[in-house]
Order: structure tokens, then C-alpha cells, then sequence
């Protein structure tokens, strides 16, 4: 609406107004490519993620298309509808992966022997996403007039009691009927049916991997949507302030309702999926641990990023996994360093520093070592080539590194706590030991022995390193809390 | 220009915080499109009347009526799509969402398309979305071009402090209400961006065809906009009427100054 001209612009400040005006949110290479991603539509973006996803099966094995391709699109529609929830509608819900659960049992009692029933998908789905949703009514109701730490309680509370419940489901004593098994107690459900849609089986990996595609893209555009309407703005509105947002003609409770009752929707599909996939329910997948791992996929990709979460995803669910090998492992732990000296380090005269002294500094430990000590250098990396061969010459390889290598891995948590308290100066000129220290560790110890905890710490250490560097998620906006 | 209509009524309200009775039977009374003031000294029990008449606070006695409609135990949400919307004296508005988002989310209110139709955006849903935003533009035109252009994509906490009030009247406009409720909207503000909320206030009324109460301190505000003032103290309405007439009631001026007698202006 343009003023008439006559009307006096008290106050305009236009110097302020063009400066600003000016002044571009994203500048450089990675703003144009920025801009120009916000600038696609919502199709298109999950376009750019759908095309690639939708060519993998032909590139990799079935084993590799299950452990990678299914899992992360499992993790993906799981932490979507958590979004909606935690990242929309800011509501801490805590009792989230009880849904997924619930999800899983129901189609598994409407299609599994249990109980002869073996209904057909296109009626079952229904079925348990309207079950899932009600109980996300149900779980709403007494929880919505709870914010922040409560409502977090109260819906552990839930999840733990979901636990609970369905160990020990399986003698329930029903009116009628007698007593009924109805969970299968701590052994669970097996052998749930494969999704049968009016006939066609979705009963090979491949197909399982085109289902979910299509399942996460769906729900992925829907959010897009909803996200852009007015009922995404009142979540966004109530996370932000809540009182305002009544004031301001939102209806606070019922919107806290709907965002928890949508969420258990996505998470009951989802675990129809999983149950299908993993064709067994059993009360272990349901507990705290998958709770964190989605919990870690969102805050990883940025809270109310639907992108972000796509992301997050990948990550979380593929790098223990590649961490697996060690072949795979050297590289991906020297990447993630590189990778944070790359961002941190500047100007670029201080990184060829600090990068040329942690290879002068390895060539005098090793000449020192290897002069002194030679019960230091006596042994050498594992792996073959030309770079493994290398680095004998550079890095200590005891024959027998178990004892130094564990003291050397005290010393560097130490290292660790107490780097980032020095002054700038001491900083850098113990960079290259600190390095020196990590890869001796890496190499000799965590690379030899490297199991189910050491995947855990390394992939904890890297989560740590990636929210200290974007604290906002990779794909979050930084929100302000008090300004 | 104030027409004869009563919009909003209150009749003998009251409300206590535990011993503390901070509106004691109160009867007041707002006229379509006129300015009402509301004045007293801190604690005089200003901002727990727009809390008691935005159903924040549910009053112990009394009838709150909008167009002889009662309000009284409505929900919050519920006044506003009827017609009442306020502004904080605290501000409150959606930090982490765009100046054009707070904007567009108060229009909750008096929009329709449900989540589900959103989702698959139907041609209705589509038609709505761009009457929201010719809305939110629209009100946001209000202020000149303080608020438009390049400032619709800008986070609400980037805002500097004057045009956060400035968003805040905006987003209360946006709900479609027919009373404005502003909360001290010329706190913290400095003389010229104060004479700018005065001139922006006789508009509101006399170009946007609202009806404003407004609690103010600053006296050249309310003496420049008020077609009527009202004094409270101790919950307890001391005087009402003309500005003139107020800020020579000997007990208003007791009420702020503790003197028998003084001179005012």
C-alpha cells in the first residue's frame, strides 16, 4: 500500500534504509549458491535429493542398499515427524519413539500370525496411522497445558511406560476372551508380513528402498507445505512465545494437540515400515537409545530444518556404519580434522604453519625416537601402500602399543580440556604436538581396536566438533532467545 | 468524529491477586473510534485491565462486553477474533520469525483453510495464502517504509527497538480487531520517534478506523491523541474526561505527586 504523497514520512531515517538495503544476506560463492537454492521451489528440492537416492539401488549391493540406503531413510521419516513436534511446534516430547513402536506392534497385529490376521496394506496403513494418531491424541490431552521441562517428563514418562508395557503385554486378561497375547512380551512379534498392496508384494529390499523413498519424499513435500501455511506460522509463533501467540488469535492448545498428534501420525507410518522391514517387533527398538538417535539426527541437521533433518539422517546413520572398516575409518577421521583446521584456521599463512610443523614436528619425534628410543619405532601401521609405508617414517609404532597408546589416550582427553582454555599464542604453538598426539592415539590404539565404543566416541567427538563450530544444526538458523 | 455506539463496556470489574485487590469496581466505557487513555502512576493496576479484558486474567466479578457481548471467561484467542488485540509493554513479538511471518501469523485467526487442506495446497488454500500476505503487507504499508521492502525478510530480533513496537501494532492490526490495545507504545522511545507514534495513533483511528485504548506515561502523548482520559490509582478509576480536565484533578495530581496542592502546567 504506497502512502500519499503529501503525507509527511516523519522520522525516515534514509540513510539507515539504504545502507541496510544494501546489505545482502549471503555474499560470495556459497551465497550465490544459497540464493539460488531458495529460490527453487519445494518439488524441486527434494528433487535434487530424490534423483541421487532413487539411482543408489543400482549402484550398490542389496547389503549395502539395506544397511545404508533403508536405514537412513527410516531415520529420516522418523526424525521428520519429530520435527514436527519438537522443531515446529517446540514442544520437548520425550515419549516420541514410543509412537514408532506403537506403529510397528499395531501393523504387526493386524499382519502377522499373532493372531492370523494378515491384512492388506492399503487397509492396514490406514489403520495404524489413525491408531498412532489418536494415541498421540491421547498422550496430548493431559500434556498440553505443559511446556518446556514438564511436558518433557511426563512424556518419557509415556515412553518408558510403552516399554514397559509391551514386555509384559502378553498375558493380559481380557473380558471375554480370556487371557490374550498380545505383544509377545520380551520376545516380541515375528514374522510380520510384508506390505501387500491389492496384491503386490513389497517383499525384496529394492522394493522396501523405492516404498520409503517415496514415503519420506511425500512426507517431506506435505511439511514443505504445511510448514508455509498458516498453521505452520502458529507453531512457529508458539515455540517463539506462547502467550503471544493466544494473544494473538492462535489457539495454543489446540495447535500443540495437532502437532503432536500429526507427529505420532508420521512416526506410526514409520513404524509400520520398520516392522515390515525388520519383520519383527520386539520392545528393545523402541527405547531410549533410538530416542537419541533421533534426537541427535535433528539437532544435527538444525531444528526445524526439514533439509536439515534429510541430512542429519545420512550422517548419523552412515558413519558408524563406514566406520566399521578401517579402510574406510582413516580416512573419514583424517577428513573431519582436516576439515575443522580447513574452517578454523586462519589466515591461510597460519594453517601452512601449523600444518608444515605438525610434519616437521613428526619427523623430529621419529628421529628422536628412533635414535633414543628405538623400542618406539619398531613396529608399523596397519594397512599397505605407499602411505601407510610413509607413515612408518613419520608416526611412533611400538611392536607393542597397548599400554603407551592407553596412557597416550588419557594425556590427550587431558590435552583436549585444557586446549581450548589457553591464550591464542600458546594455542597455536601447541596445535601440531596436539595433532601429533591425536593421529598417535588414532593410529595406534582407537584404528587396532576399533569397536562398537570407539565408533561411539569418534562419531560423539565429531558431533561435539560440528555443533561448536554451526551450534544451530548444518542446515538450523541461529535463533535468538533474549535480544 | 467518535460516534455514539458503546464498542466495549466493562461494568463493576474486579480482580484481586491474593489480599491485593488490583481493580476494584470498575465501570468504564470506549465509544466506537475514539481514543481512550488510560493513566495512573506504577502499579496503578493499568496493564492487569488489558490483561482482565484480553481474557488473560479471568476477573472474581464483574461483565466485560464487546458489542453487549460478555467476554468474561473466553479464551484469549477467542477475544481476539472477535475484535480485541493488544500490543505488550514488554515486548513480545516472534523473534526467530521474519517481520512479514509475525505479521502473517495473526492473521490465525480469521483464516480458514485447515491443516490438511494446506498440506496438498488446494486452489482455496492457494487464494487464501496470498490474501494473508496482501494483508500482512498491507498493515506493514501502515508505517510508512519502516517496516517494508527488505525489512519483510529480516528476523524480528533485528529490528532496532522503535520498530519493534512499530511491528507489534502491525501484528495486533493484522488479527482484524476493531479495538487496539497498546501497552505503553511510546516507552523507551526518543522525542521524535515519540511525536512519530502520536501522529501514527490519531492515524490508526482516523485512516485505519480503529478504536484504541492506550495506557501511556508520557503526557504529551496522551494529551496530543486522547479524546478521553482515565485515570486509575489503586485500581480504583480517581477521574475521567478530558485531558484538560484530568491533569487538573486535584487527585490525579495527588495520585502522582503526594501533593495537596500544586500547580500543573
Amino acid at each position: 500500500m504506497e502512502q500519499p504523497p503529501d503525507t509527511p514520512r516523519i522520522g525516515v531515517d534514509e540513510w539507515v534504509a539504504s545502507v541496510e538495503g544494501k546489505r545482502e544476506r549471503y555474499t560470495g560463492p556459497r551465497g550465490a549458491v544459497l540464493k539460488r537454492w531458495e529460490r527453487l521451489p519445494p518439488a524441486a528440492r527434494v528433487l535434487v535429493f530424490a534423483t541421487p537416492a532413487a539411482v543408489f539401488p543400482f549402484l550398490t549391493s542389496g547389503g549395502n542398499l539395506f544397511r545404508y540406503g533403508l536405514f537412513t531413510l527410516v531415520y529420516a521419516l522418523l526424525a521428520l515427524g519429530l520435527n514436527i513436534v519438537v522443531g515446529f511446534a517446540g514442544l520437548l516430547d520425550l515419549g516420541y519413539v514410543a509412537f514408532f513402536g506403537c506403529g510397528a506392534y499395531m501393523y504387526a497385529i493386524l499382519a502377522s500370525p499373532q493372531f492370523g490376521n494378515h491384512w492388506q496394506a492399503e487397509a492396514a496403513i490406514p489403520v495404524v496411522v489413525v491408531f498412532t494418531a489418536v494415541v498421540g491424541l491421547l498422550v496430548g490431552l493431559p500434556s498440553r497445558r505443559l511446556l518446556g521441562d514438564y511436558l518433557a517428563i511426563l512424556t518419557l514418562f509415556f515412553g518408558q511406560a510403552f516399554v514397559v508395557f509391551v514386555n509384559n503385554a502378553n498375558r493380559i486378561s481380557f473380558p471375554f476372551v480370556g487371557h490374550a497375547d498380545l505383544t509377545g512380551g520380551a520376545n516380541g512379534i515375528a514374522n510380520i508380513d510384508p506390505f501387500n498392496f491389492f496384491g503386490y508384494r513389497i517383499d525384496s529390499t529394492r522394493k522396501q528402498y523405492y516404498l520409503l523413498l517415496i514415503a519420506v519424499a511425500l512426507v517431506l513435500i506435505l511439511l514443505m507445505f504445511v510448514n508455509e501455511s498458516r498453521t505452520g506460522r502458529a507453531w512457529r509463533a508458539l515455540r517463539e512465545d506462547p502467550l503471544a501467540a493466544e494473544v494473538m488469535s492462535i489457539p495454543v492448545n489446540r495447535l500443540k494437540l495437532l502437532a503432536f498428534v500429526f507427529g505420532a501420525a508420521v512416526a506410526g507410518l514409520t513404524g509400520a515400515i520398520y516392522g515390515t522391514i525388520a519383520t519383527a517387533a520386539l520392545p528393545g527398538d523402541y527405547d531410549v537409545g533410538l530416542l537419541i538417535t533421533v534426537y541427535a539426527i535433528m539437532i544435527l541437521g538444525g531444528f526445524g530444518s526439514i533439509m536439515g533433518i534429510v541430512v542429519g539422517a545420512m550422517i548419523v546413520n552412515n558413519i558408524p556404519k563406514l566406520l566399521h572398516s578401517s579402510a574406510n575409518a582413516r580416512p573419514l577421521f583424517y577428513g573431519t580434522i582436516l576439515l575443522a583446521i580447513l574452517v578454523k584456521l586462519r589466515p591461510w599463512r597460519l594453517l601452512a604453519a601449523e600444518l608444515g610443523g605438525l610434519v616437521a614436528f613428526g619427523f623430529a619425534i621419529h628421529g628422536i625416537a628412533s635414535a633414543a628410543y628405538p623400542r618406539l619405532v619398531d613396529g608399523e601401521s596397519i594397512g599397505s601402500g605407499v602411505s601407510a609405508r610413509a607413515l612408518d617414517h613419520w608416526m611412533l609404532f611400538p611392536k607393542n602399543p597397548v599400554k603407551i597408546a592407553d596412557v597416550a589416550y588419557i594425556l590427550l582427553v587431558a590435552a583436549i580440556v585444557v586446549y581450548p582454555q589457553l591464550s591464542r599464542v600458546w594455542r597455536a604453538v601447541l596445535l601440531p604436538p596436539l595433532l601429533y598426539l591425536v593421529m598417535f592415539v588414532w593410529e595406534n590404539l582407537l584404528l587396532v581396536h576399533i569397536g562398537g565404543a570407539t565408533r561411539l566416541i569418534l562419531l560423539g567427538a565429531m558431533l561435539v566438533a560440528l555443533m561448536n563450530i554451526r551450534p544451530q544444526g548444518l542446515f538450523g538458523t541461529a535463533t535468538v532467545e533474549i535480544a | 468524529m467518535t460516534g455514539d455506539a458503546t464498542l466495549l463496556e466493562l461494568k463493576e470489574l474486579d480482580k484481586s491477586f491474593g489480599g491485593l485487590r488490583v481493580i476494584a469496581d470498575l465501570d468504564m466505557v470506549v465509544k466506537e473510534h475514539e481514543i481512550v487513555s488510560v493513566i495512573g502512576p506504577n502499579g496503578a493496576g493499568k496493564t492487569t485491565l488489558f490483561n482482565l479484558i484480553t481474557g488473560i486474567y479471568r476477573p472474581d466479578s464483574g461483565e466485560i462486553q464487546l458489542d453487549g457481548r460478555n467476554l468474561v471467561g473466553m479464551a484469549p484467542h477467542k477475544i481476539t477474533e472477535l475484535g480485541i488485540a493488544r500490543t505488550f509493554q514488554t515486548l513480545r513479538l516472534f523473534l526467530n520469525m521474519t517481520v512479514k511471518e509475525n505479521v502473517m501469523a495473526a492473521q490465525y485467526g480469521h483464516t480458514k483453510v485447515g491443516v490438511l487442506r494446506s498440506m496438498v495446497r488446494t486452489p482455496g488454500a492457494r487464494r487464501e495464502e496470498k490474501e494473508i500476505h496482501r494483508l500482512a503487507e498491507e498493515k506493514l504499508g501502515f508505517f510508512g517504509d519502516r517496516l517494508m521492502g527488505y525489512r519483510w525478510d529480516q528476523f524480528a530480533y533485528s529490528l532496532s527497538y522503535a520498530n519493534r513496537r512499530r511491528l507489534e501494532i502491525a501484528r495486533a492490526m493484522a488479527t482484524q480487531a476493531r479495538i487496539l490495545l497498546l501497552d505503553e507504545p511510546a516507552a523507551g522511545m526518543n522525542p521524535r520517534e515519540t511525536h512519530e507514534i502520536t501522529e501514527l495513533i490519531g492515524k490508526l483511528r482516523d485512516d485505519g478506523g480503529y478504536t484504541i485504548l492506550v495506557i501511556e506515561h508520557d503526557m504529551h502523548v496522551v494529551e496530543g491523541i486522547s479524546d478521553r482520559v482515565v485515570a486509575l490509582d489503586h485500581g480504583v478509576k480517581i477521574a475521567e474526561g478530558s485531558f484538560e480536565a484530568v491533569a487538573t484533578d486535584p487527585r490525579v495530581v495527588e495520585a502522582y505527586l503526594g501533593l495537596r496542592k500544586t500547580e500543573t502546567k
